[in-house]
């Protein structure tokens, strides 16, 4: 870990302004907000990132920026809410399950508690040679150096979204619930507040795989807006993964649905522990509409949800699993009591 | 009594509560990094990210610019140090090699530079700025990698492999015979306490504060880097947090830091970090197997033979030795055996829990369920079945046997006759559901131990020996053999371990630590009683009686254990850190203790998520001597073979040789949530030949099994038969 200044932000304009520095995104930049430290500071340590300044948020006002507000026209979390406290949401937990299920499966008890949900949605990849620096090859720490993951040890990687300089998966669960029921997010910037698409939010590597966002530096996160809908009820979070808890998911599947009988009205799913970013299966949803769902409209969405996957070496079997969690999770979903 | 703490059956102790259970909980117990040193200047390790080639130098401006910085020591400014000698050549060398030796890079995480400074921010930082340059090649990271050199494993270490008869002969004519290849992965011991050393030197003599398994033999191996006498050097580790094994042999760091500190003059701390464990002190090595067993219709053994090849280090060739110690679990009839040892770019690997027999185990006992099948046998009845008396290799007797006995209990307590054998024939809703056993063992092995036993007037009494407490519970069931010995109370009774500065201790290691330790306390108090001049077992009673005719000073014994399995002569080696460990399937008896251990796996239908909500293990060990602490290490054991099959491998960058999870967040092991059950059954065996205490150890015992059981439990529920450890999703989707 490199010397840094740190500032206790009191207002959240002079967060802002103290973070609008030239950089060529906000990963890259010099400044850093620093809310639970869970990834940044790991990164700090591992000499990953680098920031000559941390602007802490978390004194910023609770009732403003960290308050659950579930009401009729849908649900607003402040981005400063702990993990754990929006997990522990009693109205969250029966009108949005996904979105309770998605954090409860997240992290561990103590990581829930420091974690903040406004940096969590932009938790950095575990890609081993982007955490370590010994490896010289990886275009996210060190744009242009290439991309060991490619031919490396890639069991943990994406096979859906990447690129040929950058395979590295997101590693979070909640956006997978907030993708999923077409989310907002509300920005503050050195230009004003702004309101953006979470499915707008991650950007997939491309050729620039060190730009995670389509955030500016000093670019704010100050709320997620969940609008009110006929799916939420009917929601869950299916995660697949190598042991019972505390682990990242090898394949992961946030569904909603919202049937007539067992005719789908509307159906939502998102892909995690498979894809570089949090990752909408538009068309497999689309595939269901107005279908009967079962082992076989369910098995086909699934399909064709996976149709642009790209596995490597290590990583093949997120293909038949990715898909097998889809099915699982509709077919939960389908099964769910709901008052 | 509560499920934490049996009632003891015939031949057990009593379930005593932890002696330093309070010391632990409320903090009070130092660790070696716990213990306040003055001023000390922070260490942090620098290692190679090249696996083989040579250093060409060191940009360390930016590292020294550090502030706080004070020392950058690499291969070209080093004081004088020497190589250990390696360990299966007598000495207590992880390897032979010396610490920041010279320009050669031999693996990767190889040490390169000790950086000190004022604070371990400071030095980390400055770690991170050294530039090393490197001349790389290409290193050879696994088996059939090109560069990697074959030998046999009888050439390289002059022991010849397991022998009996003809047994690809005798398998070509059985009725019934499997031909399979099985594997296991690079695995790390990391233990929760991490590697650290604290050195400090007083009035030219040495103080570490270091984890240790073994006080005496990592102090000599320490002594002999830098070349100084043993007696200069005080060891002082009272509680470590954890080993399995890594925390014996003497590898680089102990040596560096003791150097930085005598040049700084002034303590020097190192808390090596959870990746650099991954390359500076061990692991288990990867193996792979190739087992052809046969029987005839009947199912008695004909033959079995066992060809094995571990993926080792290039300098010393470590390797487990064998497959003698497996070749003793049945009636083979026959036993041939090809080791073969694979030499490649990777650091020195060094013993782990069940070091011979996890990997080979999971090979044989897996195979025996194939050909369990084949015959149409139940595995139990086939196990049961080919029970030996003798050591099918050497004819050798057991010194006792009662793996049987461990398979009637465990299967009665599991449920085992509820089990259709048919494979995927079990299911709870959109869960598959599998059952499999397989036997555990462990070779009952000794060392030579002293045991130095002060009993006071007053009905105290004090234990001073350099044995070490892993958290396994030595401290205790030491304390309750004391307590045995001298007719006292066991709160009576003080014990200090884990010091150079007392006798010299058996290790914890090899589990010869309970029986070892305890046959030499049983001799200390018999020579207590001697000098009190009482006949036989000492009582309440004819204690008070001897300090009332003999007067009030307190007596004291040095109680030596020599083992005859051993080829010790005296305790002199002993004294200089020799570890001269005697038993198991060697000599002219042969000493085990086994287990029998069963699991119910659930496999996921479509998602094939594996859990394990059940596992019943039953042990015979000879005399038990503290039921509490023998069942929380057996269970200790069987959770760690479930991490085995299931979690643990160390992942290897095979054009670096390097490794990519060295880290706990992706080098998984279970957590709460994925041990929901366990059972452990304590059943009753008396042994009076092993060793005077009757006692077999347990530290690795209930470790080797549950592999195997777990394997034919996914077998039985998926009708996939894994071959490779660690079984993962990808291998069942």
């Amino acid at each position: 870990m490199r010397p840094f200044e740190y500032s206790r932000a009191g207002d959240a304009l002079d967060a802002v302004r103290a973070a609008s520095v030239a950089a060529p995104s906000p990963t890259e930049s010099p400044v850093q907000y620093l809310g639970g430290g869970t990834t940044l500071v790991d990164l700090m340590k591992l000499d990953v990132m680098r920031p000559t300044r941390l602007v802490d948020i978390t004194g910023l006002d609770r009732k403003r920026y960290g308050a659950v507000e579930v009401g009729d026209k849908g649900v607003r979390i402040g981005a400063l809410a702990r993990m754990s406290e929006v997990a522990d949401n009693a109205e969250l937990r029966r009108d949005y399950p996904v979105v309770t299920d998605a954090l409860w499966l997240a992290a561990s008890q103590q990581l829930r508690v420091m974690a903040r949900v406004g940096g969590n949605v932009l938790q950095r990849t575990r890609c081993s040679y982007f955490r370590d620096t010994k490896f010289t090859s990886c275009n996210k720490r060190e744009p242009g150096s290439g991309c060991a993951a490619l031919e490396g040890q890639n069991r943990g990687h994406a096979i859906l979204g990447g690129s040929g300089d950058c395979i590295a998966m997101y590693p979070g669960d909640w956006a997978q619930a907030l993708i999923a029921l077409d989310a907002n997010v509300e920005v503050l910037g050195s230009g004003g507040a702004r309101s953006i698409r979470f499915a707008d939010l991650h950007r997939p590597p491309g050729s620039t795989p060190q730009i995670e966002t389509v955030l500016k530096p000093g670019d704010l996160i100050t709320a997620f807006v969940i609008p009110a809908s006929p799916v939420a009820k009917r929601s869950l979070y299916r995660k697949v993964r190598d042991r019972e808890s505390y682990a990242f998911a090898s394949a992961s599947a946030a569904v909603a649905l919202d049937l007539d009988g067992d005719t789908v009205r509307d159906a939502r799913i998102a892909l995690g522990g498979v894809a570089t970013v949090p990752w909408r299966a538009r068309e497999a949803e689309a595939s269901l509409k107005g279908k009967r769902l079962d082992q076989a409209s369910a098995t086909a969405a699934a399909k064709i949800a996976f149709a642009g996957a790209a596995p490597r070496e290590h990583n093949r079997y997120k293909l038949p699993l990715g898909q097998a969690t889809v099915v699982r999770a509709l077919l939960e979903a389908q099964r769910m009591e709901i008052a | 009594m509560s499920a934490a703490a049996p009632t003891p059956r015939a031949n057990q102790g009593e379930p005593v509560v932890r002696y330093d259970a309070r010391a632990k909980v409320t903090g009070e117990a130092l660790y070696a990094s716990d213990v306040a040193v003055k001023n000390p200047g922070y260490a942090y390790l620098v290692t190679s990210a090249i696996a083989r080639g040579k250093i060409t130098g060191f940009d360390d401006a930016a590292a020294k610019a550090v502030p706080g910085v004070v020392l950058v020591m690499t291969h070209l400014n080093r004081p004088a140090v020497k190589p250990a000698t390696f360990f299966f050549a007598g000495g207590a060398g992880l390897s032979s090699t010396a610490p920041l030796a010279g320009p050669d890079v031999t693996h990767a995480g190889q040490i390169v530079a000790l950086i000190v400074a004022d604070s371990f921010e400071a030095a980390r930082e400055a770690a991170h700025r050294l530039v090393v340059r490197t001349d790389a090649q290409a290193p050879a990271a696994d088996f059939g990698s090109p560069g990697a050199t074959s030998v046999s494993r009888a050439a390289a270490t002059k022991e010849p492999d397991a022998k009996k008869g003809n047994a690809l002969g005798a398998i070509a004519s059985a009725a019934a015979k499997v031909d399979l290849k099985y594997s296991t992965p690079t695995q790390h011991h990391n233990p929760i306490e991490l590697f650290t050393t604290t050195c400090h030197w007083e009035d030219n003599k040495l103080v570490v504060n270091e984890p240790s398994q073994g006080v005496y033999a990592t102090r000599a191996g320490i002594a002999e880097q830098l070349g100084i006498d043993v007696d200069d050097i005080h060891l002082v580790s009272p509680y470590v947090g954890g080993g399995f094994g890594s925390k014996v042999a003497v590898g680089h760091r102990t040596a560096l830091v003791a150097l930085a500190a005598k040049q700084l003059g002034r303590p020097v701390k190192l808390v090596a970090s959870r990746a650099d464990g991954f390359s500076i002190a061990g692991y288990r090595q990867a193996t792979e197997h190739r087992v052809r067993l046969g029987a005839d219709k009947a199912g008695k053994f004909v033959g079995y033979q066992h060809d094995q090849s571990e993926l080792t280090d290039r300098t010393d060739g470590y390797n487990n030795g064998g497959i003698d110690n497996v070749a003793c679990m049945y009636a083979f009839g026959t036993v041939g055996s090809v080791g073969t040892l694979v030499q490649a770019d990777r650091p020195p690997p060094v013993f782990m829990r069940c070091p011979a027999e996890l990997p080979p185990m999971f090979a044989l006992e897996s195979a025996i369920d194939e050909l369990a099948e084949q015959l149409g046998m139940d595995p139990v009845k086939l196990r049961q079945l080919n029970d030996t008396r003798v050591n099918p290799v050497t004819g050798s007797p057991f010194t006792s046997r009662s793996l049987n006995e461990c398979y009637d209990e465990a299967a009665a307590k599991f449920g085992w006759a509820k089990r259709n054998p048919k494979p995927m024939s079990m299911r709870d809703g959109d869960w598959l559901i599998g059952y499999g056993c397989a036997t555990a063992t462990y070779p009952t092995q000794m060392m030579s131990a002293v045991a130095r036993v002060t009993l006071y007037a007053d009905g105290r009494a004090k234990l001073e020996t350099a044995a070490s407490d892993l958290g396994t519970g030595s401290y205790t069931v030491l304390q309750q053999a004391v307590a045995d010995g001298l007719a006292l109370p066991v709160d009576r009774v003080t014990v200090a371990l884990g010091d150079s500065a007392l006798p010299p201790g058996a290790i914890s290691g090899g589990s010869v630590g309970a029986s070892s330790t305890v046959s030499a306390i049983i001799d200390a108090c018999t020579k207590i009683g001697a000098t009190l001049g009482i006949n036989g077992p000492i009582t309440g009673e004819n204690r008070t009686a001897a300090f009332a005719r003999a007067g009030r000073t307190p007596v004291t014994a040095m109680g030596e254990y020599i083992p005859s399995q051993s080829k010790a002569k005296d305790t002199s080696g002993l004294y200089m850190g020799k570890v001269d460990i005697g038993g198991g399937s060697k000599g002219p008896t042969t000493q085990f203790a086994f287990g029998a251990e069963f699991v119910e796996v659930h496999v996921h239908s479509l998602t094939r998520e594996i859990r394990v909500p059940r596992m019943v293990g039953a042990f015979a060990a000879g005399r038990i001597l503290n039921t509490r602490t023998a069942r929380s290490q057996l269970m200790g054991g069987m959770i760690w073979g479930l991490s085995s099959a299931l979690h643990e491998a160390t992942e290897i960058d095979r054009r670096d040789a390097r490794v990519v999870n060295d880290n706990l967040g992706e080098y998984l092991v279970p957590v709460n949530a994925d041990v929901v059950d366990v059972d452990v059954i304590l059943v009753p065996e008396t042994d009076t030949k092993v060793n005077p205490a009757g006692v077999k150890g347990i530290g690795e015992l209930g470790n080797c099994g549950t592999a195997a059981a777990i394997a034919n439990a996914v077998y039985h529920a998926t009708g996939k038969r894994i071959r490779d450890l660690p079984i993962v999703i990808d291998k069942l989707i």
